[in-house]
C-alpha cells in the first residue's frame, strides 16, 4: 500500500441487499428538504445511492412538477419507495403495490406505524405485511424498533434487510442502546441497517462502530442549518464509522499508558 | 357542457366532472398529468400502464392518482 490512496473500496467490500452491490453505506431520504435543489445537492454530497420516496396523492390543484421524481434521476439513484404513513398491514401492501407499478423497482422500505405520538412501529403488523410482500415477489427492507425478537421474524419473513432504530423517527436523539443494535446484528444473517434517529455526524460514526451494515437518515440532513455540508460530514463519519469497526478499537483501561519508551531518558 | 357529455367519477376523494368516453391515458391528459409518473388505482385495482388506454372512464369510477414525494 505504502503510500497510495487508501480509500473505502480498498479497505472494505461493498454493501450488498437482495445480491445488489451499493456505492455507499449511507442511504438517505427525501423529505422535508426547503427545496428541491437543497434536496438534490445534499443527495449529490451524501455519495447515497439509495434514495427513499414515499407515495402519495397528486395534488391536482398544484403544479405538475412537484413529485420527486422531476428532480432526481432515477437511473442513478435507487428509489426505494417507503409505506410511510400507514398504520396497518394492508395499507403498507397497498402503498407497496402502488410504488411497484410506478415501474422502476420491487424494493420496498416497509414501515407500519403502531402509534402517533413516538411513530415507534407495530411490530406484528409489519411481520404480517413482510410475510405478503415478500410471497408476491418484493425486496423488503423493513424499519423495525430495536427489538431482537422481532427482527428475527422479519428475517424469517424473507426480509432482504432488517432496519432497526436509533431512536425516535426525525427526533436526532442519536443511537439510544448499542447494546440492542448490536445484538440484532450478531444474530442476522441478512444486512442491518440502523433507521431513524441519528442526529449528527458523531452518531453517524457511533452507529456504524457497533458493526452495522448501514445507515437511513432524513431528518438529519434536511434540517440541518446547511443540508449539504452535513451531507458531507454524515458520508464521512458514515465510512469512518465503519473503518473503525473494521480496524478494532484499542482496550478502553482506567489508567495511562505512556506512548514513548520509558528507556533511554537522560539523567 | 350537458349531461350528455359529462360523467361524474371521484378523484383522489373529490367528485369530478370529465367529459364522457374517456379512456383513462385521455382521463390522466385531461387532467394535464404525465402517464409516466403517475401510478392510477381504479375501483382499488391497481392498472398496468399498458392498460391505461384500454381502460374506459365511467360513470361513478374511483380514481386514485399517486406518484412519489419527497420522505424519509
Amino acid at each position: 500500500m505504502a503510500t497510495a490512496m487508501l480509500d473505502a473500496q480498498t479497505l472494505d467490500e461493498p454493501l450488498v441487499i437482495a445480491g445488489r452491490p451499493l456505492r455507499s453505506r449511507l442511504l438517505v431520504g427525501t423529505g422535508k428538504y426547503r427545496s428541491n435543489d437543497e434536496m438534490v445537492q445534499a443527495i449529490e454530497a451524501s455519495g447515497a445511492e439509495v434514495v427513499t420516496v414515499a407515495v402519495r396523492r397528486v395534488d391536482l390543484d398544484r403544479t405538475r412538477e412537484e413529485g420527486v421524481l422531476f428532480h432526481l434521476d432515477p437511473e442513478r439513484f435507487l428509489l426505494l419507495p417507503n409505506t410511510a404513513g400507514c398504520y396497518t398491514a394492508d395499507d403498507a401492501v397497498r402503498y407497496a403495490r402502488l410504488a411497484r407499478a410506478a415501474g422502476f423497482t420491487d424494493w420496498v422500505k416497509l414501515e407500519v406505524i403502531g402509534d402517533q405520538e413516538t411513530l415507534l412501529p407495530d411490530a406484528d403488523a409489519t411481520i404480517r405485511a413482510a410475510r405478503e410482500l415478500v410471497a408476491d415477489g418484493f425486496k423488503v427492507l423493513a424499519y423495525t424498533n430495536d427489538d431482537l425478537i422481532t427482527a428475527l421474524g422479519l428475517e424469517d419473513a424473507g426480509c432482504a434487510a432488517v432496519m432497526p432504530l436509533a431512536s425516535p423517527i426525525g427526533s436526532g436523539l442519536g443511537l439510544v442502546n448499542p447494546y440492542n443494535i448490536r445484538t440484532i446484528k450478531a444474530r442476522l444473517q441478512v444486512p442491518v441497517i440502523v433507521d431513524a434517529g441519528v442526529g449528527t455526524a458523531s452518531d453517524a460514526a457511533v452507529t456504524m462502530e457497533q458493526g452495522v451494515d448501514g445507515i437511513l437518515m432524513n431528518t438529519a440532513l434536511a434540517e440541518a442549518q446547511e443540508p449539504v455540508r452535513m451531507a458531507r460530514a454524515m458520508a464521512l463519519a458514515t465510512e469512518a464509522g465503519r473503518l473503525a469497526f473494521l480496524a478494532g478499537r484499542m482496550p478502553r483501561r482506567e489508567r495511562a499508558v505512556p506512548s514513548s519508551p520509558r528507556k533511554g531518558m537522560l539523567d | 357542457m350537458t349531461t350528455m357529455t359529462a360523467v361524474t367519477i371521484q378523484v383522489n376523494g373529490d367528485e369530478r366532472e370529465v367529459p364522457a368516453g374517456l379512456h383513462v391515458a385521455a382521463l390522466l391528459e385531461h387532467l394535464e398529468l404525465h402517464p409516466r409518473m403517475v401510478v392510477v388505482e381504479r375501483n382499488g385495482d391497481i392498472l398496468r400502464r399498458e392498460a391505461l388506454d384500454a381502460t374506459p372512464v365511467e360513470p361513478g369510477d374511483r380514481f386514485e392518482l399517486v406518484h412519489f414525494v419527497g420522505g424519509g
